[in-house]
This record gives structure tokens, C-alpha cells and sequence, in this order.
């Protein structure tokens, strides 16, 4: 899609149907010709990995539509059916729950190598915004996608979750009644949540096609964060990053081959294989693990308004990244205080998942009682949260902007060719290029 | 920049576990016995003459109070199940269907159904094809047959509890004399196991509360209550550990089935890696990155 194309249609119905759609030329194109950053690492795989991810649950959603029924009365007898008399319905179940999961592993560790190497940094802006929308849409597909099993934590997590929507002023009431369809979750719920997580993945493949065409308009970002200069510097998509590309997808699928076979329900909530029934209350309703850091940042709010908004001012946070971040160095590669920065960030992420697990007022250190101010127990989960919360948006909203103007950098290469040519991982002495090579 | 993320998430891990061991404030049950089980692990399988036994236990002591509605009496006969035999399976061109056991164990069972000719209800002996038969018609029925609690479905019990069928065998075994102290309403028993508060029935040492919880089940086994056809010794502790394999098996009935195929499907995977490996490297070999 960008730079001319050096496709060349070889046989007469490739020359005849290039004159009408080229469709071979964008594939060969985006797919096989696309120049590539020669010294991409393996965090650039989660892209592909991410798309493999976006296939399966699109196809084991489909055939579990088959035969599911998204009656509040069937909907948990029809995926017991599915466990029970469908024919490697188990499998096709635990793929898509435990699929759910693996997409958000992966898009976490995309996510964090984009910040990581400032890949949302001009000109890459739009593509970013593109992911964040992505990310949006799949955290709401992964919501309504747990209620339609009609467990326990489906209905309670769907009430709370729902219930949020009621914080907001004056519109709020109205707003939930109108995403309940009703004046609690109930069936009506439970069938247009299902109707919705039909649509929602047509919608994210839909921005993935707007998130390729952005990335090969601006080309891909590499771990020095200098754009490529010359044809040292890149190497042909096919074969290169697709072998690599490849090899990193086959390791993944081990991974979730292994959650899948045997220990399918490792990430799920026990409580999600009791029916639902709205007269008893789980004694911890916890949302699924991908989702316990806003969930945490919710809880750490007292106020129920304020923490609603703080947890979709974090989400917020993401789109205005591109702006927030004043360096004028992209890879935090060359960004020693960034760095660190970064890690702490990572693990600030981290707290507020196992924050979001526990419950706010247990005790952090079991046992320890000295840590009060006042009235608060500050050895406490929803202190911790606090803390971790403060870090997420002081990152964001105080650190990136400030530390751009004031951080003294590394020295940047001057191509992407010089470093990686400067130490060969592979290649034997005689192979390495010469000195003119370099960009 | 891996070698660093690892040492980030070993720390993390570290700092998880500091924080997350487990901790006995009052309000909590006791953490699950320790069971050695035939299906743990990887390789694991259930083992058909326990699931017999448990079976058994179940039909003659849980039945009479809790529902298994998802299962059917072909299940008995399924590959991996407590009754199959592969006379009566596909390879034989038969199915559980014609299994005589579940055959006999069905006809045993009556069950509701409309006469096609009149269209009068009528009960009928059950046949593979049924589901488990209730013990009670409906909800109301069971609690009041039980002192208002409600026994729950068994059908998905192993997976419905945090602990999975060491907690049901936990509980099973685990009934003990309520600590002086502790007030215990009618219809109650003690179970350091059972989720529970007891904090507002507790009068000795708010401090000390003790663990677990009421339950409205009394202790329901114990030695010498099923007699084993395999002669196996008729403890509670084997009752208990047999009915809760039972249990997991009634709750994921395709266990084995799943573990054989994964083991194929990791098998597979890895030397898939490896051939790609090999190409990636082949492909690479005059590149530096």
C-alpha cells in the first residue's frame, strides 16, 4: 500500500484479473514484498500472533453459535450440551473461553512494546488510536462474551458492570435501563449482550483492516525507533517475517494448547459453573484476570462517580498517549530514566491486577497492624491500588510529558543498518557487510 | 530486553506469592485436604473402578437428596466412564445406548411421560437415552423436604468449588464437634471447611474465631455404608475420596479424552516449532538483525 508496486501478474488470469481488482497485488504487496525493518525482535510477532488470535475465536464463536441457546432458561443447559453431547464440543468451548484469555496476553504484550519503543510517536499516531479502538472493542466483546454463559459471575458480574453505567448524573438510570432492556438483568439482557458479541468481532476485524492499512502507510516501527533509510535497512515480509512470524505463532499455540488441554479452567471463576440465580450473591465478584487493573482503579475511588470516571479516564490515558509523550526519541531503548519509568509501569500494572482480585479491605501483609493513619489501615489492597492507580496516570499524565522535555538520552544510531550490522547474531565474519552497506 | 522482563516477572511472582500465601483470618474456611487422585496431572486418567465405587455411593447416599440433572445413564457408559465397555462402543458399531449395565441401571429408574396414544401422563422405566432422575419434583420440594436448604446439583459440583473434589471430600470428612463457644442453630452442623462468617455466632475470643462455616447436611457417610462389589474396604475416607472422583468425573466427563488428545496436540506443536525454527534459522542464515 505504500511505495510503488513490484508486483508482476505471470499468467494470463492473474494479468486479467489485475486489470479488474488487484487483489493479488495488495496481498502481494501488504504480504510478501512489504519491506520490513530488518532488526525487528520477537515482540514484533504478537501482531501476527494477534490476527491468529482474532481467527480462532471468530471461528470456534461461530460453530459454538450452533448450538448455543441465549435464553436466560438454556443458556447454561445449551453450553452444558456443548461440554457434554456436541462432538469435540469441550474442545471447541475451551478454545474460545481460554482463547479470550490468550488475546489479551498477546494484546498486552503488544501494547506495552508499542510503548515501550514509542510506536505510537508521529508518524504513527492514527495507527496507534486505531489499536486503542481495537482494545476497546475487545474488552466490551470479552464482557458480554462471559455473560452468555449465564453462571453465577456471567449475571453478578454483568449487574455490577452494568450498575456503573447508573453512576454517571441524570442520564444514568435511563442509560441502564436501556442496556438492561429492562429494570435488571435478565433475559432481555442476556439477548442483546449475545447479539452484540456476534457483532462486536466483525467490528474489530473490520478497525484490523484500518490498523494494517495505517501501519503500511507509515511502515513499521523497529527497536531503535529510527526510520528506515535505505534498502539495508529492511528485508522483504515473505520470507523473512513470515517464517519469524511463523515460528513465534507455533510457540504461542503451545502455550494456549496447554491451557486449552490441560488446564482449561485455570483462568475462569468457579462459581461461573453455578447457574445464575439473582437471589444469591457470590461472596467475591471478581471480573476475569484481563480485567482486574480497571477494576482495581474503580475500587480504589470512594466515591462510585469518580472511580467510573477514573477507570475510563486510564483507557482514556492510552488514546492521548501520542500527545502526551513530549521525547523527541522514540525507542525508550535510548531513554535510560524512561526506562525505568516503564518497569515501574509495567509493575504498577501488575499490583492493580492482584489488587483487583483481593478484597479491598484484607490486608496486605497478613498479621501487620501498625500501618494506620487516622482511620485508614494503609496495609490494606485498596491502599495498595491507590498507590499503584496514583503511578499509572502520574505516568501518563506527569511523567511522559515532563521527562520529554527534561531527560538527557542516549545517542541515537544513524540507521537502522549500522547497529544491527555492528553485532551479527548468526552471521559468519566473512558475511557481515561491508562498510559502504551501511545506511 | 527478554533477559529483563524475566527477572521483572520473577520478582512480580515473588511478590505475589509474599502477599498472596494464604492467610487464616477469621472467615475463612481451612484450605482443601491434600488427595492424591488417579486423574491429577497431565498423564492422569480416571481410574473406572473407583468411579464405579463413587458411582455407587452416590446412587445409595447423595441421590436421595441431590439432583445430577445434566447427566444421563448412556453417560455411564461413555468412553472414560464408570461403566464402558468397548463391546458398546463405536468401534463395535454399538453405543452406551446398548450397554447392558446402563441398560439395567436405567430400567430401574422411573420416569414421566404421556402415554402417545391418550396423552395421559404416565411413568415409564427409564432408558440409557434419560437423564438422572431428581429425587425431588422442584425447588420448593427439596427445601422443604430439607429444612429450607436447598442440596445442590451434583452434576457440576467437582468444578463449581474452588478446591474442585478435594473440597467435597473435605467437607465430607472434615465434620468435627463445634467449639464450645459457638452457637449452632437447628438443622446446623459444624464444618471447618464450608465457606461461612461465624464471627456473629462465636462468643469465646472474637480474635479467634473459628474457621469454616455452617452447613445444613449431616455428616452423610460413614464406614460400612456402601458395601463395595470389588470388595475394597467400605471406610469413610474411601467412600469420601471415591464419590468426589465420581463427581469430577460427572463434572468433565471428557477429561481423558481431553488429555490424550492434548498430549498429541502439544507433541505436534513442539516438532511443528522446531521445523520452523530450523527455517527461521535457514532463511536468516546470510541476514544480520
Amino acid at each position: 500500500m505504500s511505495g510503488h508496486s513490484t508486483y508482476e501478474p505471470k499468467t494470463g488470469i492473474e494479468r486479467w484479473l489485475d486489470a479488474r481488482l488487484p487483489i493479488v497485488r495488495l496481498g502481494y504487496d501488504s504480504f510478501v514484498d512489504y519491506p520490513t525493518p530488518r532488526n525487528l525482535n520477537y515482540w514484533w510477532t504478537f501482531g501476527g500472533i494477534l490476527s491468529l488470535c482474532l481467527a480462532a475465536q471468530l471461528i470456534t464463536g461461530i460453530i459454538l453459535v450452533m448450538h448455543y441457546n441465549p435464553g436466560a432458561d438454556h443458556a447454561f443447559a445449551s453450553v452444558e450440551h456443548i461440554m457434554r453431547d456436541v462432538n469435540y464440543g469441550w474442545l471447541i468451548r475451551y478454545m474460545h473461553a481460554n482463547g479470550a484469555s490468550m488475546f489479551f496476553i498477546a494484546v498486552y504484550v503488544h501494547m506495552l512494546r508499542g510503548l515501550y519503543y514509542g510506536s505510537y510517536k508521529a508518524p504513527r499516531e492514527v495507527l496507534w488510536i486505531l489499536g486503542c479502538v481495537i482494545y476497546l472493542l475487545m474488552m466490551a466483546t470479552a464482557f458480554m462474551g462471559y455473560v452468555l454463559p449465564w453462571g453465577q459471575m456471567s449475571f453478578h458480574g454483568a449487574v455490577v458492570i452494568t450498575n456503573l453505567f447508573g453512576a454517571l448524573p441524570v442520564v444514568g438510570p435511563a442509560i441502564t435501563t436501556w442496556l438492561w432492556g429492562g429494570f435488571a438483568v435478565d433475559s432481555p439482557t442476556l439477548n442483546r449482550f449475545f447479539s452484540l458479541h456476534y457483532l462486536l468481532p466483525f467490528m474489530i476485524a473490520g478497525v484490523v483492516i484500518l490498523h494494517i492499512w495505517a501501519l503500511h502507510v507509515v511502515g513499521q516501527n523497529n527497536p531503535t525507533g529510527v526510520e528506515p533509510k535505505s534498502k539495508a535497512d529492511v528485508l522483504p515480509f515473505t520470507p523473512y517475517a513470515t517464517v519469524k512470524d511463523g515460528f513465534a505463532m507455533s510457540v504461542f499455540l503451545i502455550l494456549f494448547a496447554w491451557f486449552v488441554f490441560f488446564m482449561p479452567n485455570a483462568l475462569g471463576h468457579a462459581d461461573n459453573y453455578i447457574p445464575a440465580n439473582p437471589l444469591v450473591t457470590p461472596s467475591h465478584i471478581v471480573p476475569e484476570w484481563y480485567f482486574l487493573p480497571f477494576y482495581a482503579i474503580l475500587r480504589a475511588v470512594p466515591d462510585k462517580l469518580m472511580g467510573v470516571l477514573a477507570m475510563f479516564g486510564a483507557i482514556a490515558c492510552l488514546f492521548a498517549l501520542p500527545w502526551l509523550d513530549t521525547s523527541k526519541v522514540r525507542s525508550m531503548r535510548y531513554r535510560p530514566t524512561a526506562k525505568v519509568h516503564f518497569f515501574i509501569f509495567v509493575v504498577a500494572c501488575c499490583i492493580l491486577g492482584l489488587c483487583g482480585a483481593k478484597l479491598p479491605a484484607d490486608p496486605v501483609i497478613p498479621g501487620l497492624t501498625t500501618f494506620n493513619a487516622g482511620d485508614a489501615d494503609l496495609n490494606s489492597f485498596v491502599w495498595l491500588s491507590r498507590l499503584a492507580a496514583l503511578y499509572y496516570f502520574a505516568f501518563f499524565l506527569v511523567i511522559l510529558p515532563v521527562l520529554g522535555l527534561t531527560e538527557k538520552t542516549l545517542p541515537v544510531p544513524d540507521s537502522i543498518a549500522s547497529p544491527a550490522l555492528s553485532h551479527p547474531a548468526t552471521v559468519p565474519a566473512e558475511a557481515t557487510a561491508a562498510p559502504e552497506m551501511k545506511g | 530486553m527478554l533477559r529483563k522482563l524475566s527477572v521483572i516477572a520473577a520478582v512480580a511472582g515473588l511478590l505475589t506469592a509474599g502477599v498472596a500465601g494464604p492467610a487464616l483470618a477469621s472467615g475463612h474456611p481451612l484450605p482443601a485436604k491434600e488427595v492424591k487422585w488417579s486423574f491429577d496431572g497431565p498423564f492422569g486418567k480416571f481410574d473406572q473402578a473407583q468411579l464405579q465405587r463413587g458411582y455407587k455411593v452416590y446412587r445409595e447416599v447423595c441421590s436421595a437428596c441431590h439432583a445430577m440433572s445434566l447427566v444421563s445413564f448412556r453417560n455411564l457408559g461413555d468412553k472414560g466412564g464408570p461403566f464402558y465397555d468397548e463391546k458398546y462402543s463405536a468401534k463395535h458399531g454399538k453405543t452406551s445406548n446398548d450397554n447392558p449395565y446402563v441398560k439395567a441401571i436405567a430400567k430401574d429408574y422411573e420416569v414421566a411421560d404421556i402415554d402417545s396414544e391418550t396423552g395421559d401422563p404416565i411413568k415409564r422405566p427409564a432408558t440409557p437415552a434419560d437423564r438422572f432422575v431428581s429425587p425431588f419434583p422442584n425447588e420448593a420440594a427439596a427445601r422443604a423436604s430439607n429444612g429450607g436448604a436447598l442440596p445442590p446439583d451434583m452434576s457440576l459440583l467437582a468444578k463449581a468449588r474452588e478446591e474442585g473434589p478435594r473440597h467435597i471430600y473435605s467437607i465430607v470428612t472434615g465434620y468435627k464437634d463445634a467449639p464450645a463457644g459457638l452457637k449452632i442453630g437447628p438443622g446446623q452442623h459444624y464444618n471447618p471447611y464450608m465457606p461461612g462468617d461465624l464471627t456473629s455466632y462465636w462468643s469465646g475470643d472474637h480474635k479467634h474465631v473459628p474457621p469454616g462455616g455452617f452447613i445444613a447436611m449431616a455428616p452423610p457417610l460413614k464406614a460400612g455404608q456402601v458395601t463395595f462389589d470389588d470388595g475394597t474396604p467400605s471406610t469413610l475416607d474411601q467412600q469420601a475420596k471415591d464419590v468426589s472422583a465420581f463427581l469430577m468425573w460427572a463434572a468433565e466427563p471428557k477429561m481423558d479424552e481431553r488429555k490424550q488428545t492434548g498430549f498429541a496436540v502439544i507433541l505436534y506443536l513442539l516438532l511443528f516449532s522446531g521445523l520452523l525454527y530450523v527455517s527461521y534459522r535457514k532463511v536468516w542464515k546470510n541476514e544480520s538483525h
